[in-house]
């Protein structure tokens, strides 16, 4: 599981790559908790990018949760984007198309950050 | 063996309203789109091969209570929920007036799964031995307690069945009568146990009120461990995974998904959905079975894990 990250305005884009589930969702946890301290409060916002998982579990899912509620006591906000079709599947399976708001794409989840995120975005 | 169900709703027992039964047939009969049939038999195919199972089924409203059938000539069932009245008539029937011997492994004493002893008809009649397995220490009291004036006009020491308690031990295995039974400590408020029955190769486990925290992997492999090539797991699937980990977290139940996981994990044969939530209509329910069923086929290992959903009504044989 590789997790990297990019900055756009008041938007942490982060790019999750391989398997989310048991065995790797402690790692992920901490280190999208990280970016939900420093990002998202008062406004901002993380994107997940989710265009390179490749599958996630109950206990993955888990990791989103428990990211969105830390992120909403400090007026924060998380977007997931770019899902792969099994995914996506499963997002709706286990009903967290109706927590999350789901973007076809980045780039629509920018803009539903802020203009300047999706600026920025634009400009590469 | 055989599993029989005789409740398979949570919390509270729920019924079929007017309102429901008009808005079935109605979809039924667009279904039909003017289909005419020329006999019962012929409307009855179609409703049986045709329409969604929650047009021509329900399922169901009494709270839990499920009845592991082995040879011999006893009677073992898991919890008293609202269901006991109905096994008890079953019961009271199939002994035509022979006295019979009732085990009961009670998972917790929480009222939706004691409510139904009440009206369990062999508590009623001289000669009824009831033998009630379960590991908490305050079983007896909780019998006794919801049998007592102002509650209920009958006193529990007035039953004429003869009633003993059986203090069973965690995780350690027990014959009873033709079944050995192994309890397994659930997290649930006030604890709950889940139940490994076996007989000759066959295994059930009964594993309802029961939350997974999914963070917790060596609560999750002991779990595995309880259902390990399981024949049927019969699993609290109160909730979608979503509700069951944000609004209802910590309430003490679990989701079709996790069950669908722990089963795939376990290796076990046959999950049955179970204590279903009861502002859930019958549609509801269906989809919670759909969206288990597809989730099954997505992460299918080796082996395919069948997936059905408890109702009243429902028997599985092994």
């Amino acid at each position: 599981m590789n997790v990297s990250s990019r900055r756009y305005a008041n938007a942490d884009v982060l790019h999750v790559e391989g398997r989310l589930d048991q065995d790797t969702c402690t790692e992920f946890t901490g280190k999208l908790m990280t970016h939900v301290d420093a990002s998202a409060h008062d406004g901002g916002a993380i994107v997940l990018d989710l265009s390179r998982l490749e599958y996630v579990s109950s206990a993955g899912l888990r990791c989103f949760m428990l990211a969105s509620r830390k992120a909403k006591t400090q007026h924060g906000r998380i977007f997931v984007a770019a899902l792969q079709p099994m995914v996506k599947e499963i997002f709706e399976i286990s009903h967290f198309n109706l927590v999350f708001q789901v973007f076809p794409t980045v780039g629509e989840a920018l803009g539903a950050v802020s203009a300047e995120a999706s600026a920025a975005f634009e400009k590469g | 063996m055989r599993v029989r169900f005789w409740g398979t709703r949570g919390s509270i027992p729920v019924a079929l309203t007017a309102a429901d039964i008009r808005d079935k047939l109605a979809q039924a009969l667009v279904q039909a789109s003017g289909r005419t049939f020329g006999s019962y038999e012929e409307a009855h195919a179609f409703a049986s091969s045709e329409l969604d199972f929650n047009l021509t089924h329900t399922f169901g409203g009494h709270t839990p209570c499920v009845e592991v059938e082995a040879p011999g000539d006893e009677y073992y069932v898991c919890d008293m929920g609202s269901g006991a009245r109905p096994f008890g008539v079953h019961v009271l029937a199939r002994q035509a007036r022979k006295p019979a011997i009732v085990n009961i492994f009670q998972s917790h004493v929480h009222w939706d799964h004691i409510m139904g002893f009440p009206f369990f008809g062999p508590a009623y009649v001289p000669g009824t031995t009831i033998r009630i397995h379960g590991v908490h220490e305050v079983l007896e009291h909780a019998y006794r307690l919801q049998m007592r004036e102002p509650c209920f006009p009958v006193d529990f020491s007035q039953l004429a069945a003869k009633i003993e308690f059986v203090k069973l031990e965690v995780d350690k295995p027990r014959q009873v009568g033709a079944l050995t039974v192994t309890p397994h400590l659930q997290l649930h408020s006030g604890d709950s146990y889940g139940f490994r029955f076996e007989h000759e190769g066959k295994s059930v486990v009964y594993s309802t009120d029961s939350e997974h925290k999914l963070e917790n992997r060596a609560e999750a492999e002991a779990f595995a461990q309880f259902f390990r090539g399981a024949d049927v797991v019969i699993f609290d699937a109160m909730y979608a995974l979503a509700e069951a980990i944000s609004v209802k977290a910590d309430w003490g139940h679990s989701s079709n998904i996790v069950g669908v996981e722990l089963c795939q994990m376990a290796r076990a044969k046959h999950l049955v959905l179970f204590h279903h939530e009861p502002a859930n209509n019958d549609a509801t329910l269906e989809g919670l079975l759909k969206e288990a069923r597809r989730f099954e086929e997505l992460t299918r290992g080796e082996e395919a894990l069948k997936v059905s959903a408890a109702y009243d009504g429902l028997e599985i044989d092994l």
